[in-house]
């Protein structure tokens, strides 16, 4: 009875070991709870559309610059 | 705004790709935790830098063809704006190894090999930058992208698959797609690749149109 007890409480532990693969991954679980993942993505988020208008400007200015250089061509 | 349409698509893919990116659900990986959401913006950097080189080497073809300046133009701006991508997926990747691998550079093949790759392509732009007359600049350089494009697909793709890698998707590792990049991941993943290489094709046609008009001027 012993023996079988024994073995049984080891195929225990093994489970316990499983659990610690599959359950224990550490995420930003907090930081999402709390919400202020968003203020990162917001962050981030105005940054790139800054720097994409940016981007925009410069083509535009380019195409006119352009537009300006043709007719001085012609 | 009729011939932009892929800018504005360029950037609501990656406004898309940061705020689903960092808030989608992704696969709970030991080690990567967290780490696995810079999979959107580390990988999309080399295939921007694949596309900006293959787009190069095709306009060195070109050129070797026609002998048009402006195919040769295009070729080197496709070179300067991928080797800036490069070096940002160098950087990111480095900091990502930090907290993943323990160190900031490893002698993995698959780092060396990206390291050269760059490497050679910071030769082509100073084997260019050495040369004065015009023509024989842009032929050796056409010539030199022409070989520079295929060792650096064997260096970056297929040598570091030959070997033991940490990085994933190289000997002996397998790859995001072929176990954890879930269905969730690919509908952020795919749409970051497309808006960065759209980001650095945009880029490579703005410096374009700079140095055409700067070579205008200069042969005035």
């Amino acid at each position: 009875m012993k023996k079988y007890i024994l073995s049984l409480v080891l195929m225990l532990i093994s489970i316990a070991t499983f659990a610690q693969n599959n359950g224990t991954v550490e995420m930003a679980d907090e930081m999402r709870g709390s919400g202020k993942i968003y203020v990162v993505v917001g962050v981030i988020t105005i940054i790139f559309i800054g720097i994409s208008f940016y981007l925009f400007s410069i083509d535009k200015k380019l195409s006119k610059l352009e537009k300006d250089h043709n007719q001085l061509r012609n | 705004m009729t011939k932009n349409w892929w800018k504005l698509l360029a950037v609501v893919f990656i406004i898309y790709t940061i705020i689903a990116g960092l808030l989608f659900k992704v696969p709970h990986l030991a080690i990567l935790h967290e780490s696995i959401r810079n999979l959107y913006f580390h990988v999309p950097m080399w295939f921007t830098m694949i596309m900006l080189f293959l787009s190069s080497v095709i306009y060195s073809v070109k050129y070797l063809k026609s002998g048009n300046e402006q195919d040769d133009l295009r070729a080197v701006e496709g070179v300067n704006v991928g080797v800036i991508f490069g070096i940002l997926g160098l950087l990111t990747g480095s900091l990502w190894a930090k907290f993943t691998w323990g160190t900031w550079w490893t002698t993995d093949p698959k780092l060396n090999s990206a390291l050269i790759a760059i490497l050679i392509y910071l030769a082509y732009l100073v084997l260019r930058g050495s040369l004065d007359e015009e023509q024989k600049r842009a032929r050796i350089g056409a010539v030199y992208n022409i070989f520079a494009f295929p060792v650096m697909i064997v260096l970056v793709f297929v040598l570091p698959r030959m070997t033991d890698s940490l990085h994933p998707g190289n000997g002996g590792n397998p790859g995001f797609g072929s176990y954890d990049l879930d269905r969730n991941m690919r509908m952020v993943f795919y749409p970051a690749c497309i808006g960065w290489i759209l980001i650095g094709f945009w880029i490579k046609q703005l410096r374009f149109r700079i140095r055409k008009m700067e070579n205008y001027f200069l042969s005035k």
